[in-house]
């Protein structure tokens, strides 16, 4: 420790000042423990702050939009030639595919008339921009301008117009936190989206999420196969592109997230998919079973 | 009539010291709101899927003790801690602990070591950012796993690069701190 002179004062006061930090360093660690035992024990809290300050990212966000389309713009002048030429080629492809398209309608219809199935669009809660996300944090989350003021609850899930982003863990007035799919607590059932090839697709913390297939055996994958929700565990909307399978493992795959949060804009907030589902889930065995 | 020979000569670099004084309010208000606005800002300028914002907070907390020791008292780690764990991301507590202790250890090398360069300077930020960016992987809560800790490499170097410029930036804040513009007498 400094010797600050011969003033016992001066010394008293350097001394209460380390005792003071040492209290506030272990404060923090009981703090820290107990947030880890217990995840949503300050949630109140910092709902507050963040309602308080973060709001000024909604001006931000547009900065960053308009950034993104100046230098798209530009690029779009640059390459305009041979741009052309492309999307010529593209339109013929496309008008073949549209018309294929137009017939499986047609059969899905007919199919669905048979089954008696009804298509059931979800109408978002809301739609609202990503203000932010924790960007020196290893912990991925994402802040929404949108709060329990646009009945925004922990638990929705949150989808771009790509595809699955993540969902709500903490609402506050006006702005909610979203664990992002990549964040390395996060844990989603997907399929595939050709066959009934399911598992779960967890967050690895580094933008990747890995595929984890539930039925172990030989591994099926191939790099390029899309991920869908399966819709299991009731939380989100089956049928909602994940993930692209970029590098088999030997339980699965890695996989691309579909919906980059970065290319994001506005993002919608779904309903619950299954709220009775979910329910169910808290009830004990005894319970579930006996319905 | 006799020409003033240096106009600047009743001049420092903080303005006239005729009739002018540091501001009292100024003095102790720069450096905590600098620290508490940079502990925000990593949040705004990208919705991104990995982490690789240096922590803006904890790097000017470490500047501003290198460029002023002792300006900041040795318990300012917890309050100022306290607000970066309210938009980290992080688990509650995590900054808390890890800004209280690391003022505690550049207290004891300032007491340690009183003449130093920016050499030092810079290799005892880049060790307790190091040492900061790896526990705070460890303990933020996730699974636990050690290639947790790798996943904030492309964040430390970026750290290393920026910490001179930051260094840069708490001096320019130093000497907007100490301006001249109370009026005595």
């Amino acid at each position: 420790m400094r010797r600050s002179g011969y003033s016992r004062r001066a010394q008293y006061s350097v001394f209460t000042g380390y005792v003071v930090a040492a209290i506030g360093a272990l404060i923090g660690a009981v703090l820290l423990g107990l947030s880890l035992w217990r995840p949503a024990s300050f949630n109140g809290v910092r709902g507050a702050a963040q309602d308080v300050v973060l709001p000024a990212g909604e001006a931000g966000a547009e900065v960053r939009d308009t950034g993104t389309n100046i230098f798209e713009t530009i690029s779009a002048y640059y390459r305009a030639g041979s741009r052309n030429a492309e999307l010529r080629r593209e339109v013929d492809l496309a008008r073949v595919r549209l018309a294929e398209a137009t017939a499986i309608e047609q059969e899905n219809i007919r199919l669905k008339g048979l089954l008696d199935l009804r298509e059931s669009d979800v109408e978002p809660v809301t739609t609202a921009r990503l203000v932010g996300s924790t960007g020196t944090s290893t912990r991925r989350f994402a802040y929404l301008a949108a709060g329990r003021d646009k009945n925004v609850v922990p638990g929705m899930p949150v989808r771009s117009p790509r595809g699955v982003l993540g969902r709500v863990v903490e609402a506050g007035n006006n702005i909610s936190r979203v664990l992002l799919l990549t964040d390395s607590e996060s844990v989603l059932p997907v399929r595939r989206a050709t066959d009934e090839v399911v598992a779960f697709a967890e967050g690895r913390g580094d933008g990747t999420l890995r595929i984890r297939l539930i039925n172990l055996g030989i591994n099926p994958l191939k790099v390029g196969d899309v991920f869908v929700t399966s819709g299991a565990g009731g939380l989100y909307q089956p049928n909602t592109a994940v993930a692209v399978a970029t590098e088999i493992t030997p339980d699965g795959a890695n996989a691309r997230v579909i919906a980059d949060p970065a290319g994001t804009n506005f993002v919608s907030v779904l309903p619950i998919w299954e709220p009775e589902i979910l329910e169910r889930q808290r009830l004990p065995i005894e319970e579930q079973l006996g319905e | 009539m006799i020409a003033r020979i240096n106009p600047r000569s009743r001049r420092d670099r903080y303005g006239s010291r005729i009739n002018r004084d540091h501001s009292q309010l100024l003095a102790n208000f720069v450096p905590w709101a600098s620290i508490i606005i940079a502990s925000v800002i990593p949040i705004f300028p990208l919705v991104s899927g990995i982490p690789i914002w240096p922590p803006l907070g904890f790097l000017l907390f470490l500047a501003w003790q290198f460029v002023r020791p002792g300006l900041l008292p040795v318990w300012a780690g917890f309050p100022l801690g306290l607000w970066d764990d309210l938009f980290s991301g992080q688990p509650f507590g995590s900054a808390i602990l890890m800004w209280s202790l690391s003022i505690i250890a550049l207290e004891y090398i300032e007491a340690r070591f009183p003449w130093r360069g920016f050499l030092q300077d810079w290799m005892t930020a880049i060790l307790v950012t190091g040492l900061y960016l790896a526990l705070t992987a460890l303990l933020s809560g996730g699974s636990l796993g050690y290639e947790r800790v790798l996943l904030v490499g492309p964040q430390f170097l970026l750290s290393i690069l920026i910490f001179p410029v930051v260094g840069r930036l708490v001096a320019i804040l130093d000497r907007l701190r100490l301006l001249r513009i109370r009026v005595i007498g």
